[in-house]
């Protein structure tokens, strides 16, 4: 029997396209075309070749911003992945208690991001602050508008608050995927729980733990909410990551020009970052459905 | 149109990018191939090729203008260089 040829599944994809085209093509031309010309508004833009490029790349400013966002990316990561993991083990697999701490797990999750700030920037004020207030009268200096150690506490802590229960509740989904032979196997050989971990749960958290990591890198990579509202980037410069360096340069500034040089870098890193982790998930995913 | 602030160069930039992409697609579909493994030890279809080739040039063309003080088209001969490589090895 001949195959009909149908094209008419092309138009199903047609919304998307537009919605794409205007929501991400549009806009990152028009950040392209910023990026070589020099405007002081009213619609009037000046030729300006690779120059807010070259100044972005010998710019201190942002590499100091960058050398900032790749610290915090990596202290979180380094905090929530191990912590998840060990929250989604700790977790009932079945029953009543299950659908509770699923439900707690959540909650954090469902709060927006500048309530989650105004949370930890009420949270951890000296005067009126829980947090604050009781490491004060301690003893333990603390105060997030002026010590750089405890604005990058607060701003962590807020974090790892704010986006444990993520990567808690993608292992969580690994773990529930094992089969029970697995573990049985592992009982009649007398296998200790870190081999069971090591040999089984690991191996088999490992596809939704590379979509966590992925998931939590990219967020914390363009982190701008919490700690713009908690810090606005203080003291001095100490919590000024990369979106809130870029938003003080395009917005405070009105330097559109360098401030889109800034961005297309940006975005080139973050590209370069997701085709990474994207190409590691898929190559292990296809070595995975060959053994 | 005006708010997008044209110029000639990053139309330019931007039509070139435009039939790269519809020039891939079309071969893509008249000499359809089977993704192979090269220096990168990963499967690289023709698209992923030119995705690797594209991306590099950007960060070539960075590289270039932050460290090298040649004129600019110097990267875009490397760049040449670094795509045929991709193409051959990847």
């Amino acid at each position: 029997m001949e195959k009909t040829v149908n094209q008419k599944a092309w138009l199903l994809v047609l919304p998307v396209l537009v919605l794409v085209a205007f929501s991400a093509v549009i806009p990152l031309m028009t950040v392209v075309n910023y990026s070589v010309q020099d405007t002081f508004g009213n619609n009037k833009f000046f030729w300006a070749g690779l120059e807010w490029f070259d100044e972005m790349l010998h710019s201190e400013r942002m590499w100091n911003a960058l050398g900032r966002q790749l610290l915090f990316s990596a202290i979180i990561l380094a905090i929530e992945v191990p912590l998840g993991i060990l929250v989604a083990l700790s977790m009932p697999k079945r029953g009543f208690w299950a659908s509770v701490c699923l439900v707690l797990m959540a909650l954090p999750l469902l709060i927006p991001w500048n309530v989650v700030g105004t949370i930890w920037q009420i949270f951890g004020r000296v005067d009126i602050g829980l947090l604050g207030y009781t490491l004060e009268n301690l003893g333990i200096p603390y105060n997030y508008t002026q010590h750089l150690f405890a604005a990058w506490a607060t701003v962590i802590v807020m974090d790892v608050w704010h986006w444990t229960s993520l990567v808690a509740l993608l292992a969580y989904a690994g773990l529930q995927s094992i089969p029970d032979a697995y573990y049985q196997a592992a009982k009649i050989d007398q296998a200790s729980r870190w081999s069971v971990f090591r040999y089984i749960e690991l191996p088999k958290m490992q596809g939704v733990l590379m979509i966590a990591i992925l998931l939590r890198f990219m967020d914390s990579f363009m982190i701008y909410t919490e700690p713009f509202v908690v810090t606005g980037g203080g003291p001095g410069n100490s919590t000024t990551f990369l979106s809130i360096d870029l938003v003080k340069m395009a917005l405070g500034q009105f330097d559109l020009g360098p401030a889109a040089a800034f961005s297309i870098m940006y975005f080139l890193v973050i590209l370069l970052i997701c085709w990474v982790f994207y190409t590691v998930m898929t190559n292990l995913e296809k070595r995975d459905g060959v053994s | 149109m005006d708010w997008m602030a044209w110029t000639a160069p990053t139309a330019i930039f931007f039509i070139v990018i435009a039939s790269l992409l519809t020039v891939f697609s079309i071969i893509a579909i008249r000499f359809p191939e089977s993704p192979r493994i090269g220096v990168l030890r990963i499967e690289t279809t023709r698209g992923d090729r030119l995705f690797i080739t594209l991306l590099g040039s950007a960060f070539i063309n960075l590289a270039w203008l932050g460290l090298v003080s040649l004129p600019q088209w110097g990267a875009l001969i490397v760049c040449l260089l670094y795509a045929t490589a991709v193409f051959r090895w990847v």
